[in-house]
């Protein structure tokens, strides 16, 4: 029983995590098209959004998986 | 012609990721279990640490090479070679080293007398025992230390031709240091200028060395056969001390504007007894997020791509195996972005909290 709500977890923080990241992605694309000479720029700050928003659902994963 | 070789090249590819998992549908282990496959003993005989280094299966035997093993008991530094265990896993095989007995239960030494299973049971954690009083401390080179020094000689060999190409010629670089030169000059152009500034040469060793190690141990990991496939990165224990390392670089080069902003953060007075206990807490969750990111990203793309190939087994049918073939494909390319991209990550962050602490007031 644990296991099969641990699952329903993960994917609950799945979910979280794609909102947040297909935001931060989508947001980058718009202001890559609007300003492409600052794609470098935008990209490293899109990579770190990304990942402090992936490190919050990997912690999810990681209580889900010792669960 | 061309395409002949491109799909036998494919093929031959295929065939090299799935040769580990050959063994394991015909392993004696589980043949004893009613023949009944289990995805989960799959994953974490391949994801976890060992402390012998599973080459292949052949007619039901595992060949192994056995790493030695190294332990502080109470009777002082004990060695001896892990293949004195006989490939046993449960706790049944007593071994006798320097006048004391030894028993092994999923990959953790015991002393024999102060084994039970029961206790193991109640105790463990993802099947981590507490245990402490009942094992004797263990330093064994096991297969994630033997990959780490593999992973270390590669680098040195690299990096020593690369020096050696460089103090000899001063033309523009080729071979193996025409590929280190664009690497370190990322690292050094968009890592370190732009997030530590001008103080960025100090810290350029240190972020080369682990942007370098993460990333081969990443690559090192995602090949599956013998002597790669050791899971360094997605090892905990491994990213705790890459982010202790920064944690103790970051407070150690700290200037008084990075203390002032932990200790006498610019709030009203009356917002201190809040704010400095979250500072505080900051400076130990940002190293902690660093080391459960590299080691979650890792582990959850290893166990993704052996449940992929354990779909196989599990439906026990050749008719799976396209689907299972494809997307175990799709997932290994997937991950040699992912063994980048954690890299530069782990290195990016680690040059932000640098660039933090010996930030300038502005």
């Amino acid at each position: 029983m644990t296991g099969t709500l641990a699952a329903v977890g993960a994917g609950l923080a799945v979910i979280g995590a794609g909102l947040g990241i297909g935001r931060i992605g989508g947001s980058a694309m718009d202001a890559i098209a609007r300003q492409p000479e600052a794609t470098a720029k935008i990209q490293t700050a899109m990579i770190i959004a990304a990942a402090l928003v992936e490190g919050v659902a990997l912690f999810a994963v990681v209580v889900a998986l010792i669960a | 012609m061309r395409l002949t070789q491109t799909f036998i090249g494919t093929l031959a590819f295929i065939a090299v990721l799935l040769m580990p998992f050959k063994g394991t549908a015909s392993d004696p282990h589980q043949e004893e279990g009613g023949g009944k496959f289990d995805p989960k003993e799959l994953i974490d005989s391949h994801v976890w640490d060992s402390h012998e280094f599973h080459i292949a299966d052949w007619s039901g035997h595992p060949i192994t090479l056995a790493l030695p093993v190294i332990l502080w008991t109470d009777n002082g530094l004990t060695i001896f070679s892990s293949a004195e265990f006989h490939h046993d896993n449960s706790g049944t095989h007593v071994v006798e080293a320097n006048g004391q007995e030894f028993v092994r239960y999923r990959e953790h030494i015991f002393y024999a007398d102060r084994f039970s299973q029961e206790k193991f049971q109640e105790t463990s954690t993802m099947g981590r025992p507490f245990l402490y009083e009942d094992r004797p401390l263990d330093f064994s080179i096991t297969k994630t230390v033997f990959s780490m020094i593999l992973v270390s000689l590669i680098l040195l060999l690299l990096f020593s031709v690369a020096a050696r190409h460089y103090k000899k010629n001063k033309m523009a670089p080729k071979g193996v240091s025409g590929f280190l030169e664009p690497v370190i000059i990322f690292v050094r152009d968009e890592i370190a200028v732009p997030n530590i500034g001008s103080k960025y040469v100090k810290y350029m060793p240190f972020l080369l060395t682990t942007f370098f190690f993460i990333w081969v141990n990443n690559l090192v990991g995602l090949i599956p056969f013998f002597p790669f496939s050791g899971n360094v990165t997605g090892n905990i224990i491994f990213t705790l001390i890459m982010a202790l390392i920064v944690f103790i670089i970051t407070v150690f080069s700290g200037n008084k504007y990075y203390w002032k902003h932990i200790l006498t953060p610019d709030v009203p007075k009356a917002l201190y007894p809040i704010m400095i206990p979250i500072e505080i807490i900051g400076m130990f969750t940002k190293p902690f997020a660093l080391m459960v990111r590299l080691f979650a990203n890792i582990t959850a793309g290893h166990i993704i791509i052996l449940s992929l190939v354990g779909l196989i087994f599990i439906f026990e049918t050749a008719a799976i195996s396209p689907v299972s073939i494809v997307f175990v494909l799709f997932m290994s390319v997937l991950e040699l972005l992912v063994a980048a991209l954690q890299a530069y990550v782990f290195t990016l962050l680690a040059a932000l909290f640098i660039g933090q602490a010996v930030e300038e007031h502005h």
